[in-house]
Order: structure tokens, then sequence, then C-alpha cells
């Protein structure tokens, strides 16, 4: 009974520590957000003190992080919806028919999801700059597509292998067209696997910085991480607008990354784990 | 499943059945698929292919943009890139943060995992599996910032907390190997979290009735983790191994906004060192032929995680 008891013990107080290690850091950006530059630089740090936002006030104010917020929203937003335009119909595909060349494009995309990025990013970067359009956010959205058309494809695979053929089979006799069934009947089926998709997607588009780092580095089409960078450029960096930043730029992805947890270690891996 | 039968071989009678043998299908229903699958073929060709083609032939080329225009000059590219001595310890650098982290990643990552797999404290375990995102879905280049003022020799509250047991203060982020210390800690606490989820998805799949089986016969803990649940597991350590070694090459924000590579070259890694030699010294040939090697060190993992995990897909 004590054994049991002192195991309990040792493994609550073993979680508390992981938890610590991984929140610890959280709150020292949340706390700091909100602190003066003095009371931030305090040693030994400062545990009480009247919240100000002026951090915040003067990243909104004077850094851009609005507009770089917003192009990162954008940016994100359209690379989510051609991803899924094409990546709703391909899992479709692959979850229904049997064909020649099936593993091979599962290994395609697969292929896409290891791609070293900067591979396609200089040939990108090349092409941008002959066509003027480095600084367009549309290059932004194309080049994202390597690995969102890949983690949607994987995870709608898996959603309308759920859904029941029977159903379907009764649409088909209906004389509804092979495209019918998958736009009426399929689609709104697997609308929870769709939004889970469109997350795990946005996540990994609103957190890239090589990309978007080299392809977008103007003033007024720079995403969300890219500002983050600009800050480091001076001699004195800004601290407490550095941390009042960060806030804003990693809330929408760790919001994001809670709602779709169960799916991150089966998504990143393309399913490789069960 | 199959359910590439045409429409007048559908008869209500035969609902459940599988269908019988059909004669060959017309060509109107065998391209049926491709319709589906092909507009994501024709994106990612586009985005995907092209470009590697076109990253293969500036490969064997001297071209430094801005200057003429480019000239074959076969292998030497290549050459140049396996001779250079900033690009070899640039990979080298990516080898050892592998080699060291890996191993690290993976023994916590099953220490996470066991612990979620413990019958005790179903409320902290449900909220450690939450928590867990946060490293991983965090912006790699917020993870950074973050190291860069928590690990501040003066004012850093890493430096303020070890002094507290009495450790002097270090100078995490002025030193070379400090410098890269600080990003494998980093790296560990970004990824681990991953290597657990991985990791404890795998120990699911451990069938409980055998494990209690076991119990019955030997009390004692690592005999029974050793023979019945490891053996299941080879398959999710594999993928958290091979994953984990894919995303370690590919870091950039992270490690970028820490340090930008330095001090010196010390933390610059093979993304890093590339990124320098094809947008800071636009010497285009040689930044392609560097990042082909690249391409085929992660080609040779992907077939290894083809091999391993998609060989039953059929």
């Amino acid at each position: 009974m004590l054994r049991e008891y002192l195991l309990r013990i040792g493994h609550a107080v073993t979680i508390l520590i992981i938890l610590t290690i991984i929140l610890f850091p959280m709150y020292w950006m949340l706390a700091g957000s909100f602190k003066t530059a003095d009371q931030l630089f305090k040693i030994p740090p400062v545990w009480l003190w009247h919240p100000t936002a002026s951090g915040y006030l003067d990243a909104i104010a004077s850094s851009g992080i609005v507009r770089a917020l917003l192009n990162s929203v954008l940016v994100t937003a359209c690379a989510i919806a051609l991803g899924l335009a094409v990546g709703a119909p391909a899992a479709y595909g692959i979850s229904r028919y049997q064909f020649r060349g099936r593993k091979q494009v599962w290994f395609w995309y697969v292929t896409n999801w290891m791609l070293v990025p900067v591979v396609v990013l200089l040939p990108f970067y090349l092409t941008a700059s002959k066509l003027h359009l480095i600084n367009n956010p549309i290059v932004l959205i194309l080049v994202f597509q390597v690995f969102v058309v890949p983690l949607i494809v994987w995870l709608l695979v898996d959603q309308f292998s759920s859904v029941p053929i029977a159903l379907e089979e009764a649409a088909l006799l209906d004389g509804l067209s092979r495209f019918g069934i998958f736009w009426r009947i399929a689609l709104p089926l697997v609308k929870p696997g769709i939004a889970v998709s469109a997350i795990l997607a946005g996540i990994f588009a609103w957190n890239n910085l090589l990309y978007a780092f080299v392809l977008t580095p103007g003033n007024a089409s720079r995403t969300a991480p890219t500002i983050a960078m600009a800050y480091l450029g001076g001699y004195s960096v800004p601290w407490t607008k550095v941390m009042a930043s960060s806030v804003m730029i990693s809330a929408p992805v760790i919001v994001g990354g809670i709602i779709v947890h169960k799916y991150i270690a089966r998504g990143l891996t393309l399913g490789a784990v069960k | 499943m199959a359910t590439n039968t045409s429409t007048a071989g559908t008869n209500p009678g035969d609902g459940g059945k599988p269908p019988v043998k059909d004669p060959p299908a017309p060509l109107s229903e065998r391209l049926q698929p491709w319709f589906f699958v092909g507009p994501s073929l024709i994106l990612l060709l586009c985005v995907g292919l092209y470009p590697v083609l076109y990253t293969a032939y500036f490969s064997v080329h001297s071209w430094t943009m801005g200057f003429g225009a480019p000239t074959f000059n076969g292998i030497d590219n290549f050459v140049a890139a396996l001779t250079s001595s900033d690009f070899g310890w640039s990979v080298l650098r990516t080898l050892i943060l592998l080699v060291i982290t890996l191993p690290i990643e993976l023994a916590l990552g099953m220490a996470i995992a066991l612990a979620l797999d413990s019958q005790h404290n179903r409320v902290l375990k449900r909220l450690l599996q939450i928590c867990l995102v946060i490293p991983i879905a965090i912006t790699p280049a917020v993870i950074g910032l973050l190291a860069q003022l928590m690990f501040n020799t003066q004012f850093g509250i890493i430096n303020y907390l070890l002094g507290g047991i009495g450790i002097g203060p270090v100078d995490w982020l002025g030193g070379s190997v400090s410098a890269f210390a600080t990003v494998v800690i980093t790296q560990i606490w970004e990824w681990t979290p991953f290597v657990a989820l991985v990791l404890s998805a795998s120990l699911s799949t451990v069938p409980t009735d055998i494990e209690e089986a076991v119990m019955l016969e030997t009390a004692r803990w690592w005999p029974r983790f050793k023979g019945v649940v490891l053996p299941y597991m080879w398959p999710g350590i594999t993928a958290a191994l091979v994953f984990q070694t894919a995303f370690t090459i590919k870091a950039f924000g992270m490690i970028y906004s820490i340090e930008k590579g330095g001090p010196g070259t010390s933390t610059m890694f093979a993304m890093l060192h590339i990124e320098r030699v094809a947008f800071r010294g636009f010497n285009i040939g040689l930044a392609s032929a560097e990042s082909i090697l690249m391409l085929i060190m992660s080609i040779v993992l992907a077939q290894i995680y083809i091999k391993a995990f998609y060989s039953d897909m059929e």
C-alpha cells in the first residue's frame, strides 16, 4: 500500500517537473511581455509587479507587427485553401480507388514532406526575382504547398477511409457522379478532419522562417516570424517589444496546436505511428 | 477497399459481396482516380520537382548571381563543396548535433511516454499530453528569441537559477562551445515532446493482455519491458529517429534566431551555411551543389522510411 502510494507521488512529481520545464519558458515570455525593461533584466528576478502593456503598445505603434501578422494570416489562409482544394480530392482518390501508381503517388507526397527546403528555395528565389515576384505573397503560398499538401492528404486519406463505403454505393445507384459523391456525401462527412488538417498545415505555414525570410523580406510583405528577426538588427534589442511580439506571433499556433494535439505525432510522421 | 467497379456491375443484389472479376474497365473509369489525384500532383510537380531539377541544373554550372550567364562546369561545384572546409564543417556540425540530441531526446521521450502510460494521476497526465504540443507548435524563431533572453549571461534567468545551486555564470551565447550547447539544449526542449508523443502512440499499440500475462510471470520491470514492450515499440522508435533526423537537418528558424550561426561559425549548421552561400555570396552554382548533396542525404532517409513503414501499404 505504501509502495503504491510512493509510486503515485513519484509519478506526480516527475510529471510536474516535465510540465515546469515546458511551461516555464512560456510563463517567462508572457511575464516578460508585461514588464518594463528594468523589470525584465532585474536580478534577482521580480516575481510580483504591476503589469504594464507598454511592450504591446510600443510594438503595435512602431514596428509593423500588425502588418506582419496580417500578412501571415493572409499567406497561411491562402496556403491552407489551396492545399485543401487540391489535397482533399487527392485524399479521396487515394482512399477510394485501387489504381496502378497509387503507391508511387503516396511516395511522392512523402518525398515532398521530407524535402530539404534549400533545394526548393533557390529556384523559387531565382524565378521570383526574374518575374519581379519577390515580396509577392503568392510565391510564398505556392512554395508552402511542398509541406501543406502532404500533411492535408495524409490526414484526409485517414478520414475518408473511415467513411462507410455503403453510403457512397447507394448514392452511386441514385445516379450521382463520382465527383458528386465526393462533393456532396464524402466531403461533408469529414468536416472535422478538414478542420484538423487545416490547423495542422496552418501551424507549419505560419511558423516558416526560411522561405519567408528569402522570398518576402520587404517591410510591407514580411510575415510574423521574419519581423521577429528584424528586432535583432540594431545595437540594443528592445526586449519588452520583442517579448510582446513573440506572444502575439506564437499565441495562434499554440492555441491551434492544443486543438489538434491528438494528431500532432501522427501528422508529423504522416501516419507512420498508429 | 476497391470500389472501382462500373456502375452497371453494381446490382442491388450484390451489395455486400466483393465484385466478381470485372472485365477491363473502360478508359474513363481507369482515368477517374487521376481526375482526383491529378491537380495535387501537377501542383507538387511545379513547386516540388521543377525546383529540384532547376537546382540540379545550376549545380553543374558556374554562376554568381548578377555576373554574366551560367556556364557549364561539370562536377566542379561538387568537388568544391566536398573539399570546402566551410561546407564540410557545417555538415559535420549538423551530424554532431544529431549524435548528441537524438539519444537524449529518445531517452527523455521514452521516460515521458512511460509516465503517460502509467495508471496514476489521470488529470496530470492529460495536462501533460496537451502541454507537450506547445514546444512543437510554437514558432521556432520565437523559441530562439526567448532562448537569447533566458540564456543571457548577466541578466538571464538560467544563469540566475544555476547561481542558486552554485554554478558560476556561464557565457552561454558568447563562447563557441557554450553557444553550441545552447542550441543543443534548446533543440532538446523543442523536439523531445515530439519524440515522446510518437513513442507514447507506439506504446499504446502494445497489447495489454500480453503485458498482463507476463506480469504474472515476472514482477520485475526491466525483463518485462525488454521482452514484451520493446519489440512492439521498434517501429515507433525507428519512426521517431528517422523523422527527428530529418527535422534536425531541416531546422533553421530556432538556430538562426539564437545566434545567426555565430559566434564565429560555431552554430553554422548546413542549412544556415547554404543560405549564406546562396543569398549573401550569391554563388548559385556552389549553393546548388551543396543543396543537392543535402537532398541526397534526405532521399536516403526517405528511402529508409518508406522501406521501414510503407512496405505493407498495398
